[in-house]
């Protein structure tokens, strides 16, 4: 069966974002003074077959795991559903 | 007999001539560039992993370039205490293979740096700094966008105690401070080593300072260190 998946990825808590920094000082000059923070992350979306949805999840754990996010500095979460929706 | 230094390239790679010309011109050594394809490293006595922008940066520096055929040769080589050195993109390689700890993130002006920077040696010790001593600064250009080296506390701890930490960006009389940094990242670090020390990764780049008339040779002491080495390892 085929699947999507969303997967979003963000530098952790803590880690220093230079890009989110950046946009955030984009929004005030703006005059957005309400906005405390930004973080930039990076969005991804992949089809892929498994046999049930549990099993697409655990595979594309493991790519973020292995490939999609560095678990050095950035964390990641998965959103599954069949393909199209 | 001259020595052997394989030069990984991966498709992006743009400093692989800047080194072969250095170990041959200058250090009369042997280079063979090695592609990323290739299985085995030709029974190289040291590996240099360049600097450039391996498959394009996409997704991270260094991200992709790890999963690379070469990348188990170079694993095994720096496992079994070749000396391995990554300058630049090579750096951020060595830290997405795991062989180095942290990761390096976007500068943290956003911006390209590419400049000649002052280095403060933090460890002089074969097989990357023998010919330095500890608090010497050294004048070598940095050229990256993504040079900002983060690692938890509990890691950069670790890197302190264990002496790990190869280089520091300083001032021009060896100062280490916030303005003399020039990408963000934690404690100045420019290079660290791996705990066993055979496995350094730094950003900047000391083939391009090997030659008076490239406006300096501070590069050499980096060189000429690993050079040492590689002879006594391979009983030259």
């Amino acid at each position: 069966m085929r699947f999507s998946a969303s997967v979003y990825v963000a530098l952790k808590p803590g880690v220093n974002d230079p890009q989110g920094n950046a946009v955030l000082g984009g929004l005030h000059s703006l005059g957005f003074s309400s906005v405390a923070d930004v973080r930039v992350g990076k969005y991804l979306t992949l089809d892929l077959d498994a046999p049930d949805e549990s099993a697409a999840s655990a595979q594309v754990g493991e790519m973020c795991e292995k490939l999609l996010a560095n678990p050095v500095i950035e964390s990641y979460r998965i959103e599954v559903g069949p393909a199209g929706s | 007999m001259s020595t052997k230094y394989a030069i990984v390239v991966f498709p992006g790679t743009w400093s692989e001539r800047d080194w072969a010309a250095a170990i041959t011109d200058v250090l009369g050594e042997t280079a063979e560039l090695v592609f990323h394809k290739e299985k085995d490293l030709a029974g190289a006595d040291c590996v240099v992993l360049p600097g450039g922008f391996s498959y394009g940066d996409y997704l991270r520096p260094g991200a992709i370039a790890r999963f690379s055929p070469i990348m188990e040769a170079v694993a095994d080589f720096a496992n079994a205490g070749g000396p391995v050195i990554g300058s630049c993109n090579g750096f951020q390689v060595l830290c997405e293979s795991g062989l180095l700890p942290g990761a390096l993130m976007r500068n943290r002006s956003l911006q390209f740096r590419c400049q000649t920077q002052h280095l403060r040696v933090e460890r002089a010790a074969a097989p990357f700094t023998s010919l330095a001593r500890e608090g010497d600064v050294l004048s070598i250009p940095i050229s990256h966008g993504d040079g900002n080296y983060h690692a938890d506390d509990l890691t950069l701890a670790r890197l302190e105690a264990n002496g790990q930490i190869a280089f520091r960006y300083c001032t021009a009389d060896g100062e280490v401070t916030g303005d003399a940094n020039p990408n963000g990242s934690r404690a100045n670090i420019a290079g660290i080593t791996n705990e066993a020390g055979n496995v350094l990764g730094l950003m900047p780049h000391p083939e391009r300072a090997v030659e008076a008339a490239l406006g300096g040779t501070d590069g050499l002491v980096v060189l000429r260190s690993i050079q040492e080495t590689v002879h006594e390892r391979a009983g030259v």
